[in-house]
């Protein structure tokens, strides 16, 4: 069930793609995890793409994961031409990434060359030019029969040589000649005071010029990246969180763009049966989003906690992004209810995440969260709370945050239960950040004391493609778990 | 420079200095190349009075040295003797800059 406010967004896109048929850019894909999205596809296939940031911002690695993806995933051998770290070095900082750099050059499928420039070891005694740089990369090229190069980072040249005329030239013409050859090509380069790179590079790259950026706000540091300029392609203009993690870099989100996800008709169990009678359908839509608001208390985590545990029975795989608790304390409280957690992460069927709100930046978290999907591919994700994300960020970046999130879980076919603390004394049908309308289904609980008797309620305020049930119910939890008592609460207390 | 010159003869004759060999990277027979190794001869028979030696490396003929020399600009002359090594680039149209980067000391 796709929102309507992003399918009208959507819908000129596709029009104008519909309308053009004729002569699509061919496309490289990157394998670099949401970049491809955001992209429509990767870079542009034959021709040259500029990287470039401050140092520091990853263009490296950003070059590398390029390389080593193209040569494992998609079968296309990639040069490597260092100008600053030694092939030695560059092994040892990818295998951070979990690539083995070795194996592949021994492999045939990446030549690393490394050329070093160095001023003081250079006399300039008139015209030259840099064949020698031509013939080693068409060298490197044929010994592999490449199809993708990276030059990291040609600026280094304009520290080796004092001839800048003669340098500008000729990296006009080698950039000709990496088309002419039809690589794919990636050049890096260091960003400038007010420009892009600080010799002015993107002069010289018409194609695709990405940004990446390193910055600290707030004392969390925020990887960014931004498509500057993609010629004769669609692709997204905001500036993306990414993370370089054990897996590689991802960019976040990968959501804003695609929105096909389909709306699955099973329904899954809630873990409480009298619960799925309530909802009316017998538990909720496979990898829609639930809600669940409610005060201190109230039993939020714990209906949270029924779901995890009803999935771990059907051997389905969940995330727990705790937020507020420790695992142990989550695993202990679920246990006074009658919910064995313990064996689910022993046979690693469930898995939690448990992170302070402020140990990262909201893009981190997001990133993070992506990376855990990815790597672990739950069926089931519980993020508790939404709430403690407030204090990383305004309302309305916790919102966006927390839209691209729902838009990943379900394109992913996750079930998702996300929940909200209501501060007490208000409004119970408010969650304090925007996302209400987002859900497929919202509960509330609340806590009531009528006629000096502390009890709690549950009413379903949504259940969407559902004929739920419109009473508030009695909401009792015991050691053997949380139950709906079947009586409505207006018949017994009002 | 000078105490290197110095140590350099060890034999008796301490007046004759050491053969100068110089390697000149080319990438095939272009003006620039050709420019370069005249620019060369001239200045070797100038100044180096026959102890000099000259090898020619047409990259072009085997583009795998440019990699194991480091070679990126071109022409490039190197210095393989005396040690150190010493790299120029250029079609060495500028004799001084020739000289200095060879190490050499005009005989004009």
């Amino acid at each position: 069930m796709p929102r309507k406010k992003m399918l009208v967004r959507n819908r000129p896109r596709d029009s104008v793609r519909a309308a053009k048929p004729l002569r699509v850019l061919p496309k490289a894909a990157t394998g670099i995890q949401g970049l491809d999205e955001i992209t429509r596809g990767g870079l542009p296939k034959g021709r040259t793409t500029l990287v470039c940031g401050t140092a520091g911002c990853g263009k490296t690695m950003f070059a590398m994961e390029f390389l080593v993806r193209g040569a494992q995933q998609y079968d296309e051998p990639g040069v490597f031409i260092s100008f600053e770290e030694s092939a030695e070095d560059l092994a040892q900082n990818v295998a951070s990434m979990g690539f083995d750099l070795k194996a592949l050059i021994a492999r045939k499928k990446v030549v690393v060359d490394h050329i070093r420039v160095v001023r003081s070891e250079i006399e300039e005694t008139g015209s030259f030019d840099l064949e020698g740089l031509f013939i080693r990369l068409g060298l490197a090229i044929d010994s592999i029969g490449a199809k993708r190069v990276v030059l990291d980072t040609l600026e280094a040249l304009f520290g080796g040589f004092s001839n800048a005329a003669i340098l500008r030239a000729e990296i006009r013409r080698l950039f000709e000649w990496l088309k002419e050859r039809g690589v794919t090509a990636i050049v890096t380069g260091e960003r400038g005071d007010g420009a892009l790179t600080r010799h002015g590079l993107e002069e010289y790259v018409s194609d695709c010029v990405i940004l990446l950026d390193h910055r600290v706000v707030n004392q969390l540091t925020a990887r960014r990246l931004r498509i500057v300029k993609y010629r004769g392609s669609v692709h997204g203009t905001d500036e993306y969180p990414f993370l370089i993690g054990a897996t590689g870099i991802s960019v976040v989100p990968i959501t804003s763009i695609r929105l096909d996800h389909r709306a699955s008709s099973e329904v899954v169990s809630s873990g409480v049966p009298t619960l799925d009678k309530a909802l009316g359908g017998g538990g909720f839509y496979r990898s829609s989003t639930i809600l669940i608001s409610g005060g201190a208390g109230t039993g939020k985590s714990s209906l949270a906690g029924h779901f995890v545990a009803e999935a771990g029975g059907r051997r389905e795989r969940s995330l727990y992004i705790a937020l507020e608790e420790s695992q142990s304390e989550i695993v202990r409280n679920m246990k006074s209810i009658g919910l064995q957690l313990a064996p689910l992460v022993a046979t690693d069927m469930l898995r939690f995440h448990v992170s302070r709100p402020t140990a990262q930046g909201l893009e981190m978290h997001l990133a993070m969260i992506h990376e855990l999907v990815v790597d672990y591919r739950p069926q089931v994700v519980v993020v508790d709370s939404i709430t403690s994300l407030l204090s990383m960020g305004s309302i309305s970046e916790v919102t966006s945050m927390i839209v691209r999130l729902v838009d990943f879980f379900k394109m992913n076919g996750i079930t998702a239960v996300m929940t909200a603390l209501i501060p007490t004394g208000e409004e119970t049908e408010t969650t304090g950040v925007n996302v209400s309308s987002l859900v497929d289904t919202w509960l509330t609980l609340r806590n009531s004391e009528i006629k000096g008797v502390r009890a709690r309620a549950l009413s379903v305020v949504k259940a969407r493609g559902m004929g739920h049930s419109n009473q508030l119910h009695e909401f009792v939890m015991s050691k053997k778990g949380v139950e709906l008592k079947s009586d409505a609460w207006s018949r017994k207390y009002a | 420079m000078s105490a290197q010159t110095k140590k350099l003869p060890g034999k008796q004759r301490s007046s004759a200095p050491a053969t100068v060999v110089l390697s000149l990277y080319i990438a095939g027979d272009t003006p620039k190349s050709r420019s370069a190794l005249n620019n060369l001869n001239k200045i070797c028979v100038e100044h180096l009075n026959g102890r000099y030696r000259i090898k020619v490396i047409d990259l072009l003929k085997n583009p795998k040295l440019a990699r194991d020399h480091q070679i990126l600009a071109l022409p490039t002359l190197v210095r393989q003797l005396p040690q150190p090594i010493r790299k120029i680039i250029g079609d060495l149209s500028n004799t001084e800059r020739v000289l200095v980067g060879l190490g050499i000391e005009s005989t004009k």
